[in-house]
């Protein structure tokens, strides 16, 4: 879960970059820019999670 | 040395306030068993971030314009890192404006490594903490900041993609406060929650600041601090003219006015009353969010940056602690990581140029998508590779003791006894 929500930050990331890098118009690079940051927040909700202490063997 | 040059200097002078009233914010709001050491840490990672910075980090940061290792991509050059030599060989330190750029960036380097010590207070050992912020000063912050105030590719953005005038950060939002703010998050991944902070259910505990005195006081210090790094960091790295200077000093004023009592209103609707430490977290929220746009922007749109800092500090403090059970002691991830973010996406929506090239807003995105990419993988997995050779958390006795007498052998207040019974009994 770890890995997998630090991946996501990346791939969230490379998306951003591939947007700018490929796409021409600032409505596609909008949308997929955008797409991206969704991404890395999903990658953030998973890490988040991945890193709280069990219920009960908190503290 | 022009007038311009001696006014710099001067504003650079007052940089090291924002590190102080950061290091004394972090004090207040740790335990008083602790003091001594966070005093300390502070102190240590300071020296360690500069001593780091000039051995390689510069070399890695450089200048715009200076030499740099590119890609060629699509017919674009990215810079990612400069080439500097290393020790700051070759570089006049002379009093021009290039000189400046390192003396403020040495500081800025210590600033940001200070942010995560708010987080890991009372648990995360000196030692660590010095290593970490020589991984900060020597890979993290240079590489990001050769990106932004180097020349780097998303200083690039608008030349090379037509994206207004590239990513743009006058005082330091992303470089220094998101970058340190995001740098707090993992470490508090890393550490894990204090002893005795969340109960069995997932509850968490309170436990108070020592010395809210001395937290309101650091306020007033940090003021003087952003006022020298905005300003400076304008001149330095956005070209803004020694008239700009008042602009950049009323919007980090207001700012902070306007994110100080945001979190007033908002802590005294919630509790009923006003919360002392909140409130010193949403003043320096709204000075974290005036960095980037502060020369920028009207007046009423630093105030509107301002507003908005101080409510997002006050609420992902709670959504923070509870129920994302991060146990962060000073608020550094919501005051840096959070209203750094909403400083640099604040410039996209309210910065107005002469030329107006649209796209500014979209440089100030991948801005932001690059921080949480790139940077906070990197910086955890640096400090996660740095944790299984070096313990960062301190033994469980350590905790038990405090800081304090645990890794120093004295506390802070030796004189200082508390009267259990005095208080408790009526």
């Amino acid at each position: 879960m770890k890995l997998l929500g630090l991946l996501l930050l990346a791939a969230g990331w490379i998306i951003t970059l591939a947007a700018v890098v490929l796409l021409k118009t600032t409505l596609e690079r909008s949308v997929f820019v955008m797409s991206g940051i969704g991404v890395e927040v999903l990658g953030l909700v998973l890490a988040v999670r991945a890193h709280q202490p069990p219920k009960g063997e908190r503290g | 040395m022009t007038p311009a040059t001696a006014l710099c200097l001067f504003f650079v002078f007052l940089v090291p306030l924002a590190p102080a009233g950061l290091a004394l914010i972090n004090t207040g709001l740790g335990r008083s068993r602790s003091a001594a050491h966070a005093m300390l840490a502070s102190l240590s990672v300071m020296a360690v971030a500069a001593i780091v910075y000039f051995v390689c980090g510069f070399a890695w940061q450089g200048s715009a314009g200076g030499p740099a290792q590119s890609l060629q991509v699509a017919g674009k050059q990215w810079s990612w890192i400069a080439a500097e030599p290393m020790f700051l060989r070759g570089r006049a330190l002379d009093g021009s404006s290039a000189s400046l750029a390192v003396l403020l960036q040495m500081l800025s380097v210590g600033l940001a490594a200070l942010i995560p010590l708010g987080s890991g207070a009372d648990r995360w050992r000196l030692g660590a903490s010095c290593a970490s912020a020589a991984l900060l000063a020597g890979w993290t912050y240079p590489l990001f900041a050769h990106w932004v105030w180097g020349g780097g590719w998303l200083a690039q953005l608008g030349v090379n993609y037509g994206l207004g005038h590239g990513f743009l950060d006058a005082g330091g939002a992303s470089c220094i406060q998101a970058l340190g703010g995001l740098t707090a998050l993992a470490m508090t991944w890393i550490l894990g929650p204090r002893r005795g902070k969340y109960m069995a259910q997932g509850i968490p505990a309170a436990i108070p600041g020592h010395d809210a005195v001395v937290v309101m006081f650091a306020c007033f210090l940090a003021l003087l601090g952003w006022l020298g790094l905005n300003a400076a960091g304008a001149m330095l790295f956005t070209g803004a003219e020694p008239g700009r200077v008042v602009l950049i000093a009323v919007n980090t004023t207001l700012s902070a006015a306007a994110g100080v009592l945001a979190t007033l209103a908002i802590t005294g609707v919630r509790f009923g009353k006003p919360d002392v430490s909140l409130c010193a977290n949403g003043w320096v929220g709204g000075l974290v969010a005036s960095s980037a746009a502060c020369a920028f922007v009207m007046p009423a749109a630093a105030v509107a940056i301002g507003l908005v800092a101080g409510a997002l500090v006050t609420l992902t403090v709670a959504y923070i602690e509870w129920p994302l059970s991060i146990d962060d002691p000073s608020g550094a991830i919501s005051v840096h990581a959070a209203g750094g973010l909403w400083g640099v996406l604040a410039l996209g929506i309210f910065a107005r140029f002469p030329d107006s090239i649209p796209g500014q807003w979209l440089a100030q995105l991948i801005g932001i998508a690059t921080l949480l990419g790139c940077v906070l993988p990197l910086t955890y997995a640096l400090n996660w590779v740095l944790n299984r050779f070096y313990a960062q958390r301190v033994a469980p006795e350590g905790e038990r003791q405090g800081m304090d007498l645990y890794e120093l052998g004295a506390g802070a207040y030796p004189e200082f006894v508390t009267h259990n019974e005095e208080f408790t009994q009526p």
